[in-house]
């Protein structure tokens, strides 16, 4: 990374620096000279949008800790604390609450981004990876997070999700009740939770380093998918990316602060704002809106083990993407057949959503199970095809010949 | 890179200007809740009175009630703990200032202004030491007031400072006699 | 339309499987469109079902709605009036103090009316020098005390049946939105479901239908979230509670304002929160106008 500058320390200060910790040279080399290739388009901010939200969910995060009692029997009342009688309280939950939502929305972009342009392909699958582990580990860090407030659904759904792993054989109800710390959801669990709630946001931002890192070794991918040949196809990250990442983080606070200042419940769910017990089930278990394709799956599955496995190879297939898609052009731009199975893959999402959030009866199982049969479909059996047997269209010689296309001029080269 | 030189802004004009200017408002906007959140809350704020029962209180006794979070000592003085608070010149206190949050802020340390108003007999006062913060214990030292272990400071029977390390006579807090046996304090 | 979906799916894997390459194009394009109609038609569908759960909620008119909503500080008052002398009999409200009642944002009462009020109430306190718990007058520091000493003890005096808490009861009620509903909410800022909730609630008792037992001890009611019977007896009536200003004295306005006062009970930061949000927004879309221009001026002289 620090490769790509031609930074020389001119100041004493500066040199002595350099010859001990190179760190301002890491820097400019990867977020400020980096050559970047100069047809990102706007699809390609989310990344930077996911970083930003999950600073802020860093920042507001530490600060309810200021506030909030970890304890079974305070830990509702102390939410309510911070809502009635912190300065500023309710602004700082509501954003760490809607900023959950806000950053599964950066990054489902971001995914389907990497999905349509190939940006998974050689020589990026260890960025992928990598990807697939921080959205792993956001799931995770999500869940636990909302248990902490302790609510009826934070009560229940660590329940429910918890008790997935008594599905495996022998060790299922042991693991359970290690989980647990006890024989059922309580305070040992709320402590736990909230320890690793603390903790795992900052190994997403290790982890994310690491992501970085791996494409900046490769280099970015682009909508053309054709890499970088010469320097008219790319620009020094800093100003231009620097200021079209800003540009978009603000309009995506636009967003942001709607849900925070006007609907600062939609994303939640009513059950919530009372106060978890251990004899009541709510009528309607309902994960939060990022679950609900992986629910869906789970429960299209009429075998307790069967569908835990399921759910969890809807996330497992990801990690094999780059190998399942046999195709050697990268962008959908130049895949005819492609492009129309990857909005049907939107489709497939967005309706096991759906249905995810629909009671498990009648036709909602049966459509479950044949979005969810889609969704394997996709991944197992379309993809490895379509590298065979689809003609794509032709791919520009260069980034710069894509450009100069576009806005019909001839090519330069 | 063919492109950076024209476009890096060697000139800075008014478009880049105000874009700064204004992120600059926003992000100081942005960090007035968070650090404004670590101010006593809401709940804080209102518990800031007490009102206490002295009519139990001998002459010769005290009590430590808490007020904020703080201990506050009320004492019942003797006859003699005035009079020795009374023979001290005030060119002999460290600190000459009465530190009475009822009084001007730069009133003279007598053992009047030290006082509760027109009841000399009460003591009132935060019962922390000066120095760092310890508590001192009473009836203890050289001067026959208070004493605090943790760095051998030495108040006297209006608790003044008179020798040690802390700068200042412990603070008398905002309170007032509401009727003979009660006092409220805050 | 549903049932003919996987046999769409197997004729696309078949058609793969031939490798007619040409006409396999065109013919994805049409299955991806039948597929996009089976999930509109599918949404559409199930959007009925969901409406027939729980009842129909009618949406009222409230002061509070909308980006620059407003709580009606002379209706909050009459809702507290409700709330104290009706509800508070059986209901809880842990999470409110005394001093809420006169803090910005919220029903308007002055601090000495707030230290009065608060002196009508006798508190246990303690425990003493002599380690006994003792009652002392209400301060506005306070929180509402409970009418029973705890949950067996509610339950005890109600026939079985526990009265939620009402501190956040305007937020922990809602009824399932449904497609298409749950989309525009997001644009028409819909957040009023749990006042509508409860408002319908209290005006919905209704004599029972023909052939509708009614098991004892629970009444009939249209608006109930969980069941058509519950156990809370019908609580107003016209003329029950005394208003001064001339408001009507009805059983329809008592359950607006007291629906109104648990709104504030709930999120008693709203007021700020939406003269907050407002001034964020204009910051925010000046501050994304000139860096839209700033991007550009930067950009202007790159090919992309």
């Amino acid at each position: 990374m620090a490769g790509h500058t031609k930074y020389v320390p001119q100041s004493a200060p500066a040199k002595w620096l350099e010859a001990r910790l190179p760190v301002i040279s890491l820097i400019r080399g990867s977020f400020v000279d980096f050559p970047t290739p100069k047809n990102l388009n706007y699809w390609w901010t989310f990344g930077g949008i996911a970083f930003f939200v999950l600073v802020v969910q860093i920042v507001t995060g530490i600060v309810l800790v200021m506030h909030y009692t970890p304890h079974v029997d305070m830990a509702f009342a102390s939410v309510e604390h911070i809502m009635r009688d912190v300065n500023y309280g309710w602004l700082i939950r509501y954003l760490h609450a809607n900023g959950a939502s806000m950053f599964f929305i950066a990054v489902y972009i971001h995914i389907f981004r990497g999905m349509y342009y190939g940006s998974y392909k050689a020589p990026r699958e260890i960025s992928w990876i990598l990807g697939v582990i921080i959205f792993l580990l956001m799931m995770a860090t999500a869940f636990m997070g909302y248990v902490l407030p302790w609510g009826q659904m934070s009560l229940w759904g660590a329940t429910v999700i918890t008790n997935l792993f008594s599905a495996i054989p022998v060790v299922g109800e042991g693991i359970v009740t290690w989980l647990w710390g006890g024989f059922s959801v309580g305070n040992p669990t709320l402590n736990r939770f909230f320890s690793l709630h603390y903790l795992l946001p900052f190994v997403i931002v290790g982890v994310v380093l690491l992501h970085i890192w791996a494409f900046h070794t490769t280099g970015n991918n682009n909508p053309v998918g054709v890499d970088p040949k010469s320097d008219k196809d790319t620009i020094p990250f800093h100003p231009y990316y620097t200021m079209k990442d800003l540009l978009a983080i603000v309009v995506f606070m636009i967003f942001f602060s709607w849900f925070v200042f006007y609907l600062p419940n939609y994303m939640g769910h009513a059950d919530n704002y009372i106060e978890g017990n251990p004899l009541v089930t709510p009528a309607h278990i309902v994960p939060e809106w990022y679950f609900l394709p992986f629910y869906a799956i789970l429960r299209a599955v009429p075998d307790k083990l069967g569908g835990v496995v399921l759910m969890f190879g809807a996330i497992a297939v990801l990690f094999f993407l780059p190998w399942l898609d046999t195709s050697k052009v990268r962008s959908a731009t130049f895949r005819p057949l492609f492009k129309i199975f990857f909005w049907l893959f939107g489709i497939y999402c967005v309706a096991l959503g759906y249905l995810g959030a629909m009671p498990a009866e009648g036709i909602y199982v049966i459509l479950s199970r044949i979005f969810t049969t889609l969704y394997f479909l996709h991944f197992l059996v379309v993809l490895p095809l379509l590298g065979f047997i689809e003609k794509p269209d032709k791919v520009p010689e260069s980034i710069n010949d894509a450009v100069l296309a576009d806005h019909g001029k001839p090519s330069a080269a | 890179m063919e492109h950076s030189d024209t476009a890096e802004p060697n000139r800075r004009d008014f478009l880049y200007l105000a874009t700064g200017a204004v992120g600059a408002v926003g992000v100081g906007a942005l960090a007035w809740p968070f650090i404004h959140q670590m101010n006593p809350d809401a709940s804080a704020l209102a518990l800031a009175s007490i009102e206490v029962d002295v009519s139990a209180i001998d002459v010769g006794q005290s009590i430590t009630v808490t007020w904020r979070g703080k201990p506050v000592f009320i004492r019942h003085r003797t006859d003699k703990e005035i009079e020795e608070a009374n023979n001290v010149p005030l060119s002999d206190l460290p600190d000459p200032i009465a530190r009475n949050a009822n009084l001007d802020a730069n009133a003279e340390a007598t053992d009047l202004n030290r006082s509760a108003e027109g009841k000399e007999p009460w003591l009132v006062m935060v019962g922390i030491c000066t120095h760092l913060g310890c508590v001192p214990l009473g009836q203890k030292g050289d001067f026959g007031g208070w004493f605090c272990p943790c760095h051998g400071s030495h108040y006297d029977t209006a608790g003044r400072i008179r020798r040690g390390p802390a700068p200042e006579n412990m603070l008398v807090p905002p309170f007032a006699f509401v009727d003979d046996e009660t006092i409220r304090i805050g | 339309m549903m049932p003919c979906l996987p046999i769409m799916a197997s004729r696309v894997q078949l058609e793969i499987g031939a490798g007619d390459f040409k006409t396999m194009k065109t013919l994805l394009v049409k299955s991806a469109r039948a597929l996009a109609l089976a999930c509109g038609v599918l949404m559409a569908g199930t959007a009925a079902h969901a409406a027939g759960e729980g009842p129909h909620v009618e949406r009222q008119q409230w002061s509070f709605s909308g980006p620059f909503g407003q709580y009606d500080k002379a209706q909050l008052q009459r809702g507290f009036k409700v709330y104290r002398e009706v509800c508070a009999a059986c209901h809880s409200m842990n999470y409110v103090a005394f001093r809420n009642l006169a803090q910005e944002g919220g029903p308007g009462f002055s601090e000495d009316e707030v230290k009065a009020l608060a002196a009508d109430y006798r508190i246990e306190d303690g425990p003493d020098d002599f380690g006994d718990m003792f009652e002392r007058e209400g301060k506005p520091y306070d929180h509402f005390p409970a009418p029973f000493p705890n949950e067996k003890a509610a339950r005890a005096a109600n026939g079985g049946a526990y009265p939620p808490d009402l501190s956040l009861i305007a937020k922990a009620r809602a009824v399932k939105r449904g497609f298409p509903w749950f989309v525009t909410d997001i644009v028409t800022q819909y957040q009023e479901n749990g006042p509508d909730y409860l408002y319908g609630l209290l005006t919905g008792y209704e004599e029972a239908p023909e052939g509708f037992e009614v098991p004892v001890g629970q009444y009939y009611n249209t608006g109930f979230i969980s069941g058509e019977t519950l156990a809370m007896a019908p609580p107003l009536m016209d003329e029950l509670v005394e208003y001064t200003d001339g408001t009507p004295m009805t059983v329809d306005q008592y359950a607006r304002d007291v629906s109104a006062f648990l709104m504030w009970a709930a999120e008693p930061k709203l007021e700020q929160r939406k003269e907050l949000g407002l001034g964020v927004m204009l910051f925010l879309i000046l501050f994304a106008s000139l860096l839209y221009f700033t991007k550009r001026k930067i950009w202007k002289d790159v090919e992309h």
